[in-house]
């Protein structure tokens, strides 16, 4: 922690950024994301098990780019969202610092965003033993029991779009659910607009996902969303041996094409 | 009318909630699910949670559902045939509402009854009773009686339940509706003997002066450095106006097809940057930080000068599910400083 401060205090300090994104103390023994422009604010930083939202999400944020050049506090998920986002052509080398953490909490100076990848390819990828339980017990009912369980999740929905707001890869400036010439997807949380939302988010983001799991933590009403991620993921990698958020150029399994395509159709 | 204290046996319960079904109305109570605890219809007390501090959505969607069919229609040639609701709501009981919720029930009154009188919302409320409970504990988001409320504060509820020491409720009979739930079953409402219900109910220390934050709010409007302060962490969410007992703002969808439609209603929420963006692109909040001062301004400035009543109830809910920790009570507090 105090690795982290003093490094955010130089970068302040040397005006090399104007803003730290980091986690500083919360509610209740939570962290909650801080902003740090000053550099005798940096003792505000904190680094623990507590912090676990994915302050990637406010990399994209119009509000949080008019702060100009940030630093980023980042833990495994974040880098893989830097990736991915760098992959997505969302951010560029030199936008950012990022000040990365090890999964023991030391401060990882990357040099640029290749480092990130190199360091990232060492990472085991794991799942949660909650998640991976849950996924195991979904995979064992049928069909007809799967498609109840979700609906039951879903008619928990309200609509608030935690999920998309929580989601740093939910960054459409117009998401799909807004258009409405014509209306593609319903608005009202109803049964068929909340599968409808689910099935349409899951989707877009199948491939991109880099199961942060910030959806399922950030649902009020506990819908583990982020399953749908978490499977997508591992079909995905499945079939097509990728991983998003490995590298700063990743291909996108939905939108790349080859001439060796195992499947005939699209030949 | 005067309020009239009964003593109703903890064992009693299942009987009431018996003959409440029995007189044909439906009961919704704080019921668990998973780690959540949503209001839902019951007929027994042991479906009914215990031992939490709030459910985790309101029961405000009992009177203002989160998706409401308004009307329908159909093409019947050339014609178009309109097909109104059926307004008989089915009669409710909300049982074990904390006394914030009971109270944001007047508080959306207030809005729906304002000028244009909304029909949904009046029918489903006249046809609809509550029976509330005092808390006996709070956590660090509540804050009720800095807003007006309190712990084992009445108003909103028709009969008040305040757990006391032997385990028994006192029942408070406050309304003209209470007393017709009492007489369904008046055996089970005994004479109370002297019961003073505040040893039993939650410290709750007022943390802010309302009137005080109130009248500041106007001269903060023009303080954008507070507003961005407050609200650069927002995700710009609804989650924080849906789980919101207090917060009344819909949304008008029409469903088409070919032969005909149906026209809803669906909770908004003002954190949205939809929420005010105009057809020609302009969006008057196009930034969260003027989203953020709309919801507090809306609801401790423009509620009162409008309605007289404050849109906000301290249940703090919003602060408990916040996916980015925006503390309400913090912020509140923060302004009340604010100079």
């Amino acid at each position: 922690m105090e690795e982290l401060q003093k490094k955010a205090r130089e970068l302040l300090e040397s005006q090399a950024i104007k803003v730290i994104i980091g986690y500083g103390k919360g509610s209740s023994g939570q962290a909650r994301p801080v902003f740090i422009r000053k550099p005798e604010a940096v003792d505000k930083l904190i680094l623990d098990e507590s912090c676990v939202q994915n302050l990637a999400v406010y990399l994209l944020k119009p509000e949080v780019k008019a702060l100009a050049k940030p630093g980023i506090v980042a833990k495994t998920p974040v880098l893989r969202t830097i990736l991915q986002l760098a992959s997505e052509n969302q951010i560029k080398d030199g936008e950012l610092v990022v000040l990365g953490i090890s999964p023991d909490n030391k401060l990882i100076e990357f040099s640029d965003l290749k480092a990130i990848e190199d360091y990232v390819s060492g990472l085991s990828f794991e799942y949660s033993q909650a998640d991976k339980a849950l996924l195991e017990k979904l995979e064992k009912m049928s069909q007809a029991e799967r498609f109840r369980f979700w609906q039951e999740q879903f008619s928990k929905c309200i609509k608030c779009y935690a999920c998309r707001a929580s989601c740093p890869l939910c960054y459409c400036a117009r998401c799909m659910v807004e258009c409405n010439q014509p209306q593609w997807i319903p608005v009202a949380p109803h049964q068929v607009g909340n599968l409808e939302w689910h099935i349409v988010r899951a989707m877009h983001l199948a491939g991109r996902c880099v199961n942060c799991g910030d959806c399922g933590r950030a649902c009020p009403v506990g819908i583990p969303v982020h399953l749908l991620g978490e499977k997508l993921a591992e079909e995905i990698f499945k079939s097509f041996g990728l991983r998003s958020g490995a590298k700063v150029q990743g291909e996108y399994a939905l939108g790349a094409w080859k001439l060796e395509d195992k499947e005939d159709f699209i030949r | 009318m005067q309020i009239e204290k009964k003593i109703l046996k903890k064992g009693s319960l299942g009987k009431l909630f018996e003959k409440i079904s029995a007189s044909g109305r439906r009961i919704l109570a704080p019921a668990q699910d998973g780690e959540n605890i949503f209001f839902k219809e019951v007929s027994s007390p042991e479906q009914v949670a215990r031992d939490y501090i709030q459910t985790t959505l309101s029961a405000k969607s009992a009177v203002f559902p989160a998706c409401e069919k308004l009307f329908g229609y159909k093409f019947e040639g050339s014609q178009v045939k309109i097909e109104d609701r059926d307004l008989n709501f089915k009669p409710t009981v909300i049982f074990g509402l904390r006394p914030c919720d009971a109270r944001s029930f007047s508080v959306m009154n207030q809005v729906f009854t304002w000028d244009y009188q909304d029909e949904f919302f009046k029918k489903r409320l006249e046809n609809t009773a509550i029976i509330g409970l005092s808390c006996s504990k709070a956590d660090q988001y509540c804050f009720c009686a800095s807003v007006g409320g309190g712990p084992g504060d009445s108003q909103g509820s028709d009969i008040l339940l305040t757990q006391i020491g032997s385990g028994d409720y006192l029942a408070e009979v406050i309304t003209e509706k209470g007393k017709e739930l009492v007489s369904i079953v008046p055996e089970l409402f005994e004479p109370a003997e002297g019961e003073d219900k505040e040893k039993y109910l939650a410290s709750m220390p007022k943390q802010f002066e309302l009137k005080e934050l109130s009248e500041k709010l106007p001269g903060l409007f023009n303080n954008p450095e507070l507003w961005i302060e407050q609200s650069l962490r927002c995700l710009g969410c609804g989650a924080c106006a849906f789980v919101c007992p207090a917060c009344v703002c819909f949304d008008i969808q029409d469903e088409a097809k070919k032969e005909g439609g149906i026209r809803l209603r669906c909770w908004d929420s003002c954190g949205f940057s939809l929420f005010t963006l105009h057809t020609s692109g302009h969006n008057p909040r196009e930034a969260q930080s003027q989203r953020w001062r709309q919801r507090v301004m809306h609801k401790f400035s423009y509620f009162n000068d409008r309605l007289g009543v404050i849109g906000c109830v301290g249940c703090g809910r919003c602060s408990r599910i916040c996916p980015a920790d925006m503390n309400l009570l913090e912020h509140l507090k923060a302004i009340a400083e604010a100079k």
